[in-house]
């Protein structure tokens, strides 16, 4: 269960979406996720839906993968459906004791969860045609302006991606452990909210050990091999607009401009 | 407890387009009492097979009975499972969590509602068994312990359990030679004495050569040889192709059996290969 999160992963395969330059792609992803939660309308979603199986496709990671990285957060989005139907005032159109449904309930609720969907699956596409250097490369350039202001943008970055990185890691660490202490006759899945939280102790300790671990050896590793961030560091692949980007900004822009013509945002 | 697994596969990402079949239809049967060695290459699905036999992973294809009882049933209640089948992982240290050592040993114990006296006997037990002294270690924090230290109490979490059946995997994997024979001698005396039966995942010849009864190997999640020692070890050249060679005595036999010598026994150990040795030599002398 726990592997099926897809968060963060980077997903190797040839494509144009996998070859476009991250600077683009980080900035392109922060206009889908303005668009979706500027989108009002059926209609609206209908575009954003084409958009991004449109990419998907593009990208050739199989849609089945894609989807996979929802299972695990299907929670987080029931959850806010429900709040949105049962707590949202409004025409009540139908009624059970202290429950009540309002239609502006359901349509809040729904689009509540459209957008949470369409937002997890952006953002994995970001880091899934994304290499961790890349992306690095790419969030550190264009936080570099901020450099004049003191942000540290290459330590940022840095740190960005080394937490990215350590995502899938720390998952399987934590699948591995969950194994061993059930072998032991722990249970992570019944019991009351208290004996639960409890039952987690056999989980987390060996899981802060074993991260503050990999932290201690990744920075000895990256000491060791004299790494020091910041000024002066050159690069092996500079970053480099091509013509893909443009068309890609040419498919950006007619999709931002195909919202607004439909009056589909407000 | 007898273990019997009928075409056993497990596909790791079923359906993505990087899927693994880490088990490939495999089927044997583990009597009560057998200590069986099961060895492979590295990635060749020895640790993936032994999860699916805890109930930790749930097979692709095929089934899996402990007793008669179908694993694979989902009415069945894998903790009840779990608690007959203790299952030693490979590098057991990460699963330390407790402030003491005997805490920690006692959390197998406890989740089987022991009572505390009961508790404090199977503890006493277990760290005997695996060679730690209970005076000088139980109040310790298993974090202040060194590598092979931390792995004895490992062992001894589940030991602790009084599993049915034993599954060790590559227990002795990193430890130094003395060590490692310590706890190969107790997981021997385990299986000889309190009848627990045994499966020891190894990739070393060597290791499991003089130790089990029966040997199980795999290769890229299929099973090539099954059998006891001696039989499994006749296979030279399969062994060899799949990367797993045969213990050095072995081997030096098969070297002088090419070179003209005549020796008919599989010898296991340096005594047997010196006897079988010394009778080719008499016997050459009396032509
Ligand atoms: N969590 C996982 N996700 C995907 N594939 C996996 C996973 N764990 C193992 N595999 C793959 O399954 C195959 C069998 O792995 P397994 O760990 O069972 O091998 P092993 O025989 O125990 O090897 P070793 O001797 O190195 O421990 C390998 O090809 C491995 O890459
Ligand atoms: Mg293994």
């Amino acid at each position: 269960m726990i592997r099926d999160i897809t968060v963060g992963q980077y997903y190797p395969s040839e494509s144009t979406i996998h070859d476009l330059d991250p600077r683009f792609k980080i900035i392109a992803s922060f206009i889908y996720m303005i668009s979706i939660f500027a989108v009002e309308s059926i209609i609206g979603y209908g575009v954003v839906t084409l958009f991004i199986v449109f990419l998907i496709k593009m990208s050739k990671i199989p849609i089945k993968y894609i989807l996979k990285g929802l299972k695990p957060i299907m929670l987080i989005i029931i959850f806010a459906f429900v709040i949105n139907v049962f707590f949202t005032p409004g025409k009540v159109i139908f009624e059970y004791r202290i429950i009540k449904v309002t239609s502006e309930g359901l349509y809040r609720g729904f689009f509540m969860a459209i957008r949470l969907v369409f937002l997890i699956i952006g953002t994995s596409l970001l880091t899934l045609t994304t290499s961790p250097l890349k992306l690095t490369d790419g969030i550190e350039k264009l936080l570099n302006p901020f450099k004049k202001i003191g942000l540290p943008a290459h330590e940022l970055a840095m740190m960005m991606t080394i937490s990215l990185r350590f995502i899938p890691t720390l998952l399987e660490e934590t699948d591995k452990i969950m194994k061993a202490q059930m072998a032991r006759g722990a249970d992570f899945e019944s019991g009351s909210i208290v004996n639960r939280a409890k039952g987690l102790i056999p989980l987390l300790v060996p899981l802060f050990i074993s991260a503050f671990q990999r932290a201690d050896d990744l920075a000895m590793a990256m000491e060791a091999r004299c790494y020091r961030g910041g000024d002066n560091r050159t690069q092996l692949k500079v970053l480099k607009y091509t013509r893909k980007d443009l068309i890609g900004s040419f498919v950006l822009i007619l999709y931002v401009a195909s919202l607004f013509a439909f009056k589909m945002v407000w | 407890m007898s273990i019997k697994i009928e075409n056993l596969s497990y596909i790791y990402d079923q359906g993505m387009p990087f899927e693994t079949i880490a088990v490939d239809n495999i089927s044997f049967d583990i009597e009560n009492g057998e200590f069986v060695g099961i060895i492979g290459h590295t990635g060749s699905g020895k640790s993936t097979l032994i999860q699916t036999i805890n109930g930790l992973y749930k097979p692709s294809k095929g089934k899996i009975f402990i007793n008669d009882i179908d694993l694979t049933d989902k009415k069945v209640k894998k903790s009840d499972i779990r608690k007959k089948v203790g299952l030693v992982f490979q590098y057991p240290e990460y699963q330390l969590f407790e402030e003491t050592v005997y805490k920690d040993i006692a959390f197998g114990p406890k989740n089987l509602n022991l009572k505390a006296d009961e508790i404090d006997i199977r503890v006493k037990e277990s760290m005997k068994l695996v060679g730690l002294d209970f005076e000088k270690l139980n109040e310790v924090s298993p974090f202040e312990l060194s590598g092979g230290q931390k792995r004895r109490v490992a062992i001894a979490g589940v030991l602790a359990m009084n599993p049915e059946v034993l599954i060790l995997d590559e227990p002795t994997a990193g430890l130094d030679p003395k060590a490692r024979d310590e706890i190969l001698k107790q997981i021997e005396i385990l299986n000889k004495k309190k009848k627990v039966t045994v499966l020891l995942v190894s990739h070393s010849m060597e290791e499991v050569a003089n130790l089990v009864d029966r040997l199980i190997v795999l290769d890229k999640g299929k099973k090539v040889l099954d059998g006891d020692v001696r039989s499994v070890f006749k296979e030279y050249e399969l062994l060899t192709d799949i990367g797993l060679g045969v213990p050095q005595v072995t081997e030096l036999i098969n070297k002088l059996n090419l070179r003209g010598c005549n020796i008919k026994e599989t010898v296991l150990n340096v005594e047997e290969a010196k006897n079988a040795i010394l009778k080719q030599l008499r016997g050459d002398s009396n032509d």
